[in-house]
């Protein structure tokens, strides 16, 4: 479980972040939504040790990352795993050797067991035969995936996901998503999604923060979050027409 | 002097939570053959050119029956030692390697290379930094070295070719009054330059924030501080060591 205790960020005169208070539930995926500019991959950079919060503190199972030693936030990281919004792989690596990365820097395995590791998680996103692509040579989807795997390869406690959909077709964000949440469930890790993908939040927000200009307006699941009453989250959510006739049946 | 402190605790953050020895020898490997291996053709073209013009206008200034035709490469020889070699190399590795450095540092900044692999638990500068930097030492006093070898040689081709002066006269030339105290003032220079564009260079790709277009001013800015930094050290290295 990730709990966040009173998370604020100001960049020069600009607040991003007003007292953010929360708890992130272990086999779940946890959903933070919001509108572009509310401070969602701000929150998510603060609670992964990226930016530094002017307030507040971020605990791990109880241990207090904000506050740790530099020994204590390396191997609370090391039990992270982390997809970036363009997946972030590294250009000069192919496909296996990213995924292989986090074993290489943070393990003693041997290289049999690595390899079998790295295919085991490229099985289970579903890329197979691609291990010697590069980066460069795959689709925007399949970035996304290879980011999955090289985020599960070390067996994470924590897995976060800034923007798994962004830049992807309809069909291929619900493969994304549904991963994640298999994952999640599958591995019984405590997963945060950071999104503003409607059919992201309805499909595997089994617990949603929402954040509106920098503050927490909401917290509950896809089942309720039609029926808030309020208005900011509303808006938020019925932006079309499907929504708007879903809201009313 | 706001940026020269930030470039200090840079420096100071790459010897802290470093990886394995193993991991370090091979990125610095794979950097040697990156920006020294890669590199080589270029500093051998351009320094035998640069010897092959320095031959020949020293040869243009010197026409005298009272200057003996041996002191153009005399004079080629201490151009290329002191200054020409080492110096003059050093803005081409800064145009180089020190671009390509700020660039593929600043890449990985704003595709969250970098965010992965500190989201990892891995010092960031210290991995991807700390092997350029041992790489530039190793390998750019190599470059120097072959591209003196180089410029002497493209000296003698052109001095004996177009008539300028014998071999004889090259070669006794190269020899007289040679002071071997220049070879090593050169190899001083060398790791000096070195550890400068090297750290210069990442420093700036390292901090680049913003898109492509911060990436491209971070390459520029790393090849002109790069520079200017050079110029000044060659000015009190020559001013401490001479």
């Amino acid at each position: 479980m990730i709990k966040i205790n009173n998370i604020s960020k100001s960049f020069g005169d600009k607040t991003v972040l007003t007292g953010i208070t929360g708890e992130f539930e272990k086999g779940k995926t946890n959903l933070i939504i919001g509108s572009s500019g509310t401070g969602k991959s701000v929150l998510l950079k603060c609670i992964v040790g990226l930016i530094q919060p002017d307030t507040g503190h971020v605990f791990f199972d109880l241990r207090n990352f904000t506050e740790a030693d530099k020994e204590m936030k390396s191997e609370i990281r090391r039990e992270i795993g982390m997809l970036f919004q363009g997946g972030a792989l590294f250009d000069s690596k192919n496909v296996e050797e990213n995924v292989m990365f986090p074993l290489n820097i943070l393990t003693r395995m041997s290289e049999a067991d690595k390899m079998d590791r790295v295919n085991f998680c490229l099985k289970r996103v579903g890329l197979e035969g691609v291990n010697k692509k590069m980066p460069s040579e795959i689709s925007g989807g399949m970035k996304k995936r290879v980011g999955i795997a090289r985020a599960i390869v070390n067996n994470p406690n924590y897995l976060f996901c800034d923007e798994p959909n962004s830049g992807l077709d309809p069909q291929t964000s619900v493969v994304i998503d549904d991963l994640i949440m298999e994952i999640t469930h599958e591995f019984d890790i405590t997963t945060i999604v950071v999104t503003h993908d409607m059919n992201s939040v309805l499909g595997i927000g089994e617990k949603i923060m929402f954040l509106y200009k920098g503050s927490k307006l909401w917290e509950g699941s896809n089942n309720d979050i039609t029926h808030s009453g309020v208005k900011e989250l509303d808006d938020f959510v019925f932006t079309n027409k499907v929504m708007r006739s879903l809201k009313g049946t | 002097m706001k940026g020269f402190g930030r470039y200090v605790i840079f420096l100071s953050s790459l010897v802290v939570r470093r990886e394995t020895f193993k991991t370090y020898y091979n990125l610095t490997l794979e950097e040697c053959v990156q920006i020294g291996l890669k590199s080589i053709l270029l500093f051998m073209l351009v320094s035998t050119f640069m010897g092959a013009v320095t031959t020949l206008q020293t040869g243009a200034n010197l026409v005298s029956p009272f200057v003996p035709r041996f002191i153009i490469s005399n004079v080629v020889r201490e151009m290329t030692i002191l200054e020409l070699a080492p110096t003059i190399m050093a803005v081409i590795y800064a145009g180089k390697v020190g671009s390509s450095m700020a660039g593929g540092l600043g890449t990985m900044r704003i595709t969250e290379q970098i965010d992965a692999l500190e989201v990892m638990g891995i010092n960031s500068a210290s991995y991807l930094v700390l092997p350029k930097i041992v790489a530039s030492i190793l390998m750019y006093p190599l470059l120097v070295i072959v591209a003196a070898v180089c410029a002497l040689f493209g000296g003698y081709l052109v001095g004996v070719l177009t008539g300028l002066l014998t071999p004889t006269e090259y070669v006794y030339g190269i020899r007289y009054g040679f002071n071997p105290y220049f070879i090593t003032f050169a190899l001083i220079k060398t790791f000096v330059f070195a550890f400068l564009i090297s750290t210069i260079s990442s420093f700036k790709g390292y901090y680049t924030h913003g898109g492509a277009l911060e990436v491209g001013i971070a390459s520029t800015q790393a090849v002109t501080t790069s520079i200017i930094a050079i110029l000044l050290a060659d000015y009190f290295l020559a001013y401490l060591l001479i």
